[in-house]
């Protein structure tokens, strides 16, 4: 029994919600500020995935990044950066797929803060930037700890994205979906059971796990 | 010296109100601003601190413009750091009592002496879901005297306080003004509760 792909997909589920979750939280905070025509445009394109086919998606990225055109091209000649077929491409496909999960929760956490505490912290001299670390932030901890743990979630059971644009290369891009999937075409049942065992049991845990958090945090910090 | 003169449209679920303002405030004052509902003593109040931009205007303090939307100037905030009460207290729920002090200021002393005085000292280490309603309304009060501002913005302060407690805290409150110079505001729906507070009013009707 191979866990290869387990440890794989262990290691791109906490580098794409590392990795979202740095960059993630400043942009749902710059979009829950007002409402310009722009930011509705991005935060569109921020929820397509929700919506649309994994396959689709793959197939965009896959043209987009394939060494044979524009951009792959251009990044591979001139970084040596190849996103198709390997574990960096898997990297970037969770990080645009999974987007949604993380900017969602912690947008609606913002915008439910009343407006009166960064004003409050304003008039102490407070900049924006420390207003948001030392009053917003930790005043939405639950919805950070649910956009983590759903990004990390959603990452673990990616399948169509990761297919298209890394394909099956084991140890490299043969992740735990895939390798279920592969394990079921070759008729190697018991395989596939163990590989969605695992799956099913961390993603279970998981989500029980911040349902029962939530339960005792959840309500708003403001009642 | 506070010189402002101001005109903004406000918000009003029927028809068309406007807020115009021309007066002076001078140093060391207290004021009471009063007047109907929706007839802008909070927006007001928003607009001195800087977190409502009026459509016509300026501000000036202390020879300093905070705000002249000819010369298209704005004073953030964040430098004006004129202390505001807010009427929803807008506490930090996960700060405790003492470290929204600390959080407006290092000064151990200082902290000290305003928690003694608003009867906080033994709440400390409270976080505001713990506080009685009285007993928030006064942190929010000296969390925005913790910076010594001289200019102090008060949205509806004293609400949430029984009598006995109210006029005690307005004796002390006097005494600290006058202690640090402070030009102060006060937004109130019943003017009466002020009294002998302050000496000039502001009728905005």
């Amino acid at each position: 029994m191979d866990l290869t792909p387990i440890w794989l997909t262990l290691k791109l589920a906490v580098i794409a919600t590392l990795l979202l979750f740095i960059a993630g939280v400043p942009v749902a905070w710059w979009l829950s500020k007002g409402r310009s025509f722009f930011k509705i445009v991005l935060e569109a394109i921020i929820t397509m995935p929700l919506v649309l086919p994994p396959s689709v998606l793959g197939f965009y990225l896959l043209m987009a990044f394939s060494p044979q055109h524009g951009v792959g091209q251009w990044l591979l000649h001139t970084f040596n950066i190849q996103f198709v077929f390997s574990f960096q491409g898997l990297v970037l496909a969770s990080v645009i797929y999974s987007m949604p999960f993380m900017i969602g929760p912690v947008k609606s956490a913002l915008q439910q803060l009343p407006v009166s505490l960064s004003q409050a912290s304003w008039s102490l001299g407070k900049s924006r930037w420390q207003t948001f670390v030392h009053v917003l932030l930790p005043n939405i901890k639950p919805s950070l700890l649910t956009a983590v743990v759903l990004t990390f979630a959603h990452t673990l059971g990616e399948f169509g994205v990761v297919l298209m644009i890394g394909g099956n290369i084991p140890g490299i891009t043969r992740v735990a979906s895939i390798a279920v999937y592969d394990s079921v075409e070759q008729m190697d049942y018991s395989s596939a059971n163990t590989y969605s065992l695992i799956l099913f049991s961390i993603t279970f845990v998981l989500v029980v796990a911040v349902f029962v958090f939530n339960k005792y945090h959840l309500k708003s910090p403001l009642e | 010296m506070i010189r402002i003169a101001i005109e903004t449209k406000l918000k009003a679920y029927s028809g068309q109100q406007e807020l115009r303002i021309v007066r002076e405030f001078h140093a060391g004052s207290i004021t009471k601003i009063f007047g109907p509902s929706g007839s802008g003593k909070t927006t007001l109040l928003k607009i001195i601190a800087g977190f409502v931009e009026p459509e016509k205007g300026s501000i000036v303090v202390d020879d300093i413009t905070w705000l002249d939307t000819n010369s298209k100037i704005f004073v953030a905030p964040q430098k004006r750091k004129a202390g505001f009460v807010f009427q929803d207290y807008a506490l930090f729920p996960n700060m405790t009592v003492h470290q929204h002090m600390a959080y407006a200021t290092s000064d151990e002393a200082w902290i000290s002496k305003l928690l003694k005085i608003g009867k906080l000292d033994a709440f400390i280490t409270h976080k505001p879901g713990y506080l009685s309603g009285g007993q928030q309304q006064r942190l929010a009060i000296f969390r925005a005297l913790a910076t010594k501002p001289k200019l102090l913005l008060m949205d509806e302060p004293f609400s949430a306080l029984d009598p006995k407690m109210r006029s005690e805290l307005i004796g002390d409150l006097k005494d600290l003004f006058a202690e640090l110079g402070t030009t102060v505001l006060i937004v109130s729906h019943y003017p009466q509760e002020l009294e002998g507070l302050t000496e000039h009013e502001l009728n905005l009707h």
